[in-house]
């Protein structure tokens, strides 16, 4: 659907900004290489023609969650805890069970699937991923759902608040 | 030449797998959430790309709900771990044990 150097390239970056945040030792330069992430994952968006998907990409994730965590990194102060330290059993049950997950995954793309693609044109696609088209599908067959979707919303910054004042001894 | 829908799921493969190992390895539990919001990114990119590649729009209609519920899974997940931070003062998963006793 577009170039595919700048897919590989935005990839690659995201994978990469991925493992920095993994194995970053400071929560703040984990939060950073994640929105680093959401920022070419954002890019490939749109390297899908999705350009709506791709803006609240940047809005929603990049501009309002790691925000609320860089704050609340902020106001709790932390120190930089020891990880990825000592290897033990856990550790390396863990990164097989990873990498057993990565095969599996792998595996399925690669026997490929008998999917029925539609043949696709550009157009159709930029068209697919207009918040026009978007928008009259959320506020017509969906409009229920996106009104569910508000009161979660609602009841999540009502919990939030009330979670967060309470102390758990 | 275009990008095949393979590359895409790929990608999206390989980082949901980071955010496992995320959630597996690191005892920071803000890293944590973090993982888990990578897990949710990745299964939006297969969302995404499924969708523009087969000419339905009903993927990314999910897609924007499932930000909705990552947003507020954010919000609550960061909310018990202030409620933690001021009883316990650590963030450390491995010392969190209120169902323990």
């Amino acid at each position: 659907m577009a170039s595919p150097f700048l897919f590989f390239l935005l990839a690659a970056l995201a994978i990469v900004a991925s493992i920095g945040m993994l194995v970053a030792r400071s929560p703040v330069s984990s939060a950073l290489w994640l929105v680093l992430t959401m920022f070419s994952l954002s890019g490939i968006y749109l390297t899908l023609n999705a350009t709506f998907i791709g803006v609240i990409q940047i809005l929603v994730y990049a501009g309002a969650i790691m925000v609320l965590f860089l704050f609340v990194i902020m106001l709790l102060n932390l120190s930089a805890l020891p990880q990825l330290g000592d290897l033990d059993g856990t550790k390396i049950l863990g990164f097989i069970l990873g990498v057993a997950i990565l095969a599996q995954l792998l595996y399925v793309l690669a026997l490929g699937f008998d999917l029925p693609i539609a043949p696709v044109t550009p157009a159709m696609a930029a068209e697919g991923g207009d918040a026009g088209t978007l928008g009259k599908a959320l506020f017509t067959r969906y409009a229920l759902h996106l009104e569910i979707a508000g009161i979660l919303l609602l009841a999540a910054t009502i919990g939030a608040v009330m979670l967060a004042q309470r102390r758990f001894q | 030449m275009e990008v095949a829908l393979n590359w895409y799921l790929a990608l999206g493969a390989l980082l949901f797998t980071i955010g496992t190992l995320g959630v597996l390895f690191k005892r920071n539990a803000i890293v944590l959430l973090m993982s888990i919001e990578l897990m949710l990114n990745a299964v939006n990119l297969t969302l995404v790309a499924f969708s523009q590649f087969m000419g339905d729009a009903d993927g990314q209609i999910l897609v924007l709900f499932s930000i909705a519920v990552a947003a507020a899974e954010a919000a609550v997940g960061l909310a018990i771990v202030i409620a933690i931070f001021r009883g316990k003062s650590t963030v450390d998963i491995t010392e969190i044990n209120l169902f323990k006793h």
